[in-house]
């Protein structure tokens, strides 16, 4: 008899109502990820009760951790669904609890709506206002060091887990996440980024800032791409700082 | 003014550059994606992006030997002015991409690095780590987010692309689509549609391809009356990791960076790999293709490890088909170019092969095949017209195709590192030409036309989620998989093909029983799935029955029965003789088979036509990598049967 797996899963039918928790069991398999457990409950969906449910709603792309699609909170900790192997949620507790992330207004089951990250990006204006895309020429060269500090900070694929995990980002408050300050850095240490640095200290200066980081460092325990935010958070913080009397002296 | 405004279908890279370049030309956009863009299944190319550049050129490269090298790999079956005009640009891509911020990895001086890739001899792959197209999409994802904070753009995220609306003179004037939130259905009137929509691996159940990569967007646009062309010519990729949900990429890039593969001389060796010496280890690429070595096209890397795991029963493992793929001896600087892709294996295979060599084996990995979209020769340059509304226009007026979701570019087998130079050349080009159609469409779209769509596509969605017959779609999704994996992949033959016709035909049939498990009316993913199912099975049927009908071998397209026996006499004079009946023999091949394979949905009952290839500016000649006899051939084929290069060859 092959080894069997439970699983307990938070789900909600739609965004206004409430929340409830259902039971599956199924086989495991060799190498099984949280990503498969839901493929085979889209299968067969039924319950330990024996009850035949709908089947769990969840998000999913790459299944290779480099889209941030399936942020969930696994076994209580916000992590990609597609890298949390069996095996070792296993080693964690005898039983897998699958819920999705609080942060973020549900939208059925384990799908929630992130639209919010991505507003924060143009907020800081995380991108390289160039002035058209007809040819112009190579750009001017960068040092490998430069790259090095920077390729790791363009990593970021906006899942959500850094914002899951801060105790200052919920839905009273306005603040940017760390993804948000960490993607305004990277834009302001590239040469393509620089035209707006002074606005992206703007905006890092403003409410939901930087200065609403409360540095408790969750942010950085959970990426799953081990991106240095809590770096990038410093550097904002001084940054802003220098910018923001810069600007009083300037008056 | 919506006859102004263009719906872009799709936020991969091709979809992102025509939806930024139409914006900053002030063009309205509507971006309709399945997925939030950023989550694009571009992010999953790990290798790199091909351009001529000035080592290559030192080392007497030029644009026309991407071409050459692009239509040769291809085995001649791409159009060549498309090709010529995607390799002419590529250099003027790659500074653009830089511009834009793209961390490109950079030589000791500051210059950007490059490392060599399948199929040619030149070091023309740019790449940022090992995730060069996640850092690509993410460049161009911030410049379609800046033209939104703009609102040039309006973004249709979380949306399934349901279907274009084409007018009684079968003119596209908009698209059908769904909220996957709500499940509203929505119809929104357009100048044009373009279908930036990608591949269609989950046909074959499991792939290198993300969930969303079903080919359901190019399904219904083909059920709307847009050709299909060349659907049989599938990709394999050689090094995959096999897994339960995925079988994961292992990147070209391992070997281009020294990873050797190898499987122990004898049959399932216990040894632990480190332990086994050189003289007992096959490293059949190096020693099968001198030239090329690890490096050989896709094609024969994948057909050369199919080969020596099933043929020759030298699989690492007993119960499961693998090949080593070694990247244990590369110094660690090297390996750190690697990290990316060395990371994925290592967390979901939990064995780190910077010490343990890897264990890979071949899958279905991008759809060379796709919607027959359009091109206008540049007859002076033998490029592309620029601008011209035509180019990458399907059949259907006004409805276009870019990406991985059209024919072009690729013929019967794609270069590493030259899909995501197609993606971003047909957006960035397409987008110019997408406008001067729009700038002479001046009649209104009537809403009458657009309320018909809507209610057309609400009834048909209605009709879905009512299906309870006791057929699971997901065993539907598996059989479908599993005999589209078992025939239709590395070796077709054509009873294995005509079977797998017939499964289809049964799927079909058994389709119509399917149940839709759930009755809900958020973000109901069942739904979503059954009419991909259906969309797959039609996906199934122009693939399956394209390679049944191709009776040739033609780059990914290998079909042993029919193979031209290679001259193998040690008398010079006999193997002259037979060199030339090779020639012959090929001519005659291709005379018949030089020609891109034509599906038209025709109401639900498939025809198959042919199209012939321009080849006009690289004469078609034997590919002869690591075939027995290669010198030989080409001799006599240089002789008796090429045709003269045209004027400015290299």
């Amino acid at each position: 008899m092959s080894k069997r797996v439970k699983v307990n899963i938070k789900r909600q039918d739609s965004p206004d109502s409430g929340s409830y928790w259902q039971t599956f069991e199924l086989p495991v398999e060799d190498g099984m990820n949280v990503t498969t457990i839901l493929l085979r409950i889209a299968a067969t969906p039924t319950t330990t009760d024996g009850e035949k449910v709908a089947p769990v709603a969840y998000d999913a792309c790459c299944l290779e951790e480099v889209c941030g699609a399936c942020s969930m909170r696994i076994n209580g900790k916000v992590r990609q669904a597609c890298s949390a192997l069996v095996e070792n949620l296993l080693k964690e507790q005898p039983e897998i609890t699958l819920e999705p992330m609080t942060k973020f207004p549900n939208v059925r089951d384990l799908v929630v709506d992130r639209r919010r990250i991505f507003e924060s990006l143009k907020r800081v204006k995380a991108w390289a206002p160039i002035d058209g895309y007809t040819p112009r020429g190579e750009p001017d060269r960068m040092s490998p060091s430069d790259q090095e500090d920077a390729y790791p900070l363009s990593r970021c694929m906006s899942c959500g887990c850094c914002m899951e995990a801060c105790p200052q980002f919920n839905d009273k408050d306005d603040f940017i996440g760390p993804h948000a300050v960490s993607q305004a850095i990277l834009f302001n240490t590239l040469p393509a980024g620089k035209p707006l640095e002074s606005e992206r200290l703007d905006a890092l200066a403003e409410a939901g800032g930087i200065a609403a980081c409360g540095n408790a460092q969750n942010c950085v325990k959970v990426c799953p791409k081990d991106i240095p935010l809590t770096v990038s958070i410093a550097k904002a913080g001084r940054a802003t700082t220098i910018h923001s009397i810069k600007r009083f002296l300037a008056r | 003014m919506a006859e102004k405004d263009v719906i872009v279908v799709g936020g991969g890279l091709a979809g992102l550059a025509c939806a930024m370049n139409l914006a900053a030309d002030g063009t309205h956009v509507h971006l309709v994606s399945l997925v939030p863009v950023k989550r694009s299944h571009s992010v999953c190319a790990q290798g790199g992006i091909n351009a001529v550049n000035e080592v290559t050129r030192a080392e007497g490269d030029s644009e026309y030997l991407h071409l050459d090298d692009t239509v040769y790999g291809g085995d001649f079956l791409q159009h060549q002015p498309p090709v010529k005009e995607m390799c002419d640009r590529a250099p003027g891509i790659i500074d653009l991409m830089d511009r834009l911020g793209v961390t490109f990895n950079r030589t000791p001086e500051g210059f950007r690095d490059q490392r060599r890739f399948g199929g040619t001899l030149f070091k023309r792959t740019a790449f940022a780590g090992a995730t060069t197209g996640q850092q690509l999409i993410y460049a161009l994802d911030e410049q379609v987010r800046r033209w939104e904070a703009e609102g040039n753009i309006t973004k249709y995220e979380y949306h399934d692309f349901l279907s274009p609306i084409l007018n009684d003179n079968g003119v596209c004037r908009g698209a059908v689509i769904q909220d996957l939130f709500t499940m509203e259905i929505k119809s929104i009137p357009a100048g044009a549609v373009v279908l930036a929509t990608g591949g269609n691996g989950l046909v074959f159940g499991r792939s290198t391809m993300s969930t969303i990569c079903t080919g359901s967007a190019s399904a219904r646009a083909f059920r709307h009356g847009v050709r299909y062309a060349n659907g049989e010519f599938m990709q394999v990729h050689p090094t995959a990791i096999p897994g339960t949900d995925k079988l994961r990429l292992m990147s070209e890039s391992a070997r281009g960076e020294g990873g050797r593969v190898w499987v122990p001389k004898t049959a399932q060796d216990s040894r632990d790999p480190k332990d086994i010496p050189a003289s007992e280890r096959y490293y059949f690429l190096e020693e099968r293709y001198p030239k090329y070595g690890n490096l050989v096209p896709r094609d024969i890397a994948t057909r050369e490890i199919f080969d020596v795991c099933v043929n020759q029963g030298l699989s690492v493992e007993q119960g499961r088909l693998c090949v080593y793929l070694d990247v244990t001896e590369l110094p660690p600087t090297t390996q750190q170019k690697l990290d990316g892709i060395l990371e994925i294996y290592e967390k979901f295979q939990g064995v780190n092969p910077r010490v343990v060599p890897m264990k890979i084996f071949p899958a279905i990995h991008y759809s060379m095949g796709g919607l027959w979209a359009d091109y206008v020769k540049n007859q002076k340059t033998g490029g592309l017209v620029e601008k011209a509304p035509k180019n990458h226009m399907t059949n259907v007026t006004g409805l276009y195709a870019i990406g991985e979701a059209d024919y072009q570019y690729h013929g019967a087998n794609r270069l590493g590192a030259n899909s995501l130079l197609s993606c971003i050349f047909t957006g960035l080009f397409v987008a110019p030409c997408v406008a001067s159609h729009i700038a002479a469409t001046a009649e209104a779209v009537p809403s009458s036309l657009v309320d018909a769509a809507k209610k057309k596509e609400t009834e048909r969605h209605n009709a879905v989620a009512k299906m309870n017959g006791s057929e699971n779609p997901r065993t539907l999704h598996d059989e479908l998989g599993d005999t589209m994996t078992r025939n239709v992949t590395v070796v077709r033959k054509n009873k294995a093909l005509a079977e797998t016709v017939a499964k289809i035909g049964e799927l079909r049939e058994r389709y119509k029983n399917v149940g839709s498990p759930d009755g809900g009316g958020w973000t109901n993913q069942s739904v979503t799935f059954v009419r991909a199912l259906d969309d797959m099975i039609t996906m199934a049927e122009v693939i399956a029955q394209g390679a049944l009908m191709r009776d040739e071998c033609r780059g990914a397209h290998f079909k042993p029965d029919f193979l031209i026996e290679a001259p193998d006499s040690d008398d010079p004079a006999t193997l002259r003789q037979q060199a030339v009946e090779w020639c012959k023999k090929f001519k005659a091949k291709n005379d018949k088979w030089l020609k891109s394979t034509i599906a038209d949905y025709n109401g639900g009952d498939v025809q198959f036509s042919y199209e012939d290839v321009d080849t006009t500016l690289v004469p078609p000649r034997p590919r002869t990598y690591g075939l027995k006899g290669a010198e030989i051939i080409e001799e006599v084929w240089r002789e008796q049967f090429s045709e003269k290069s045209p004027v400015g060859a290299v």
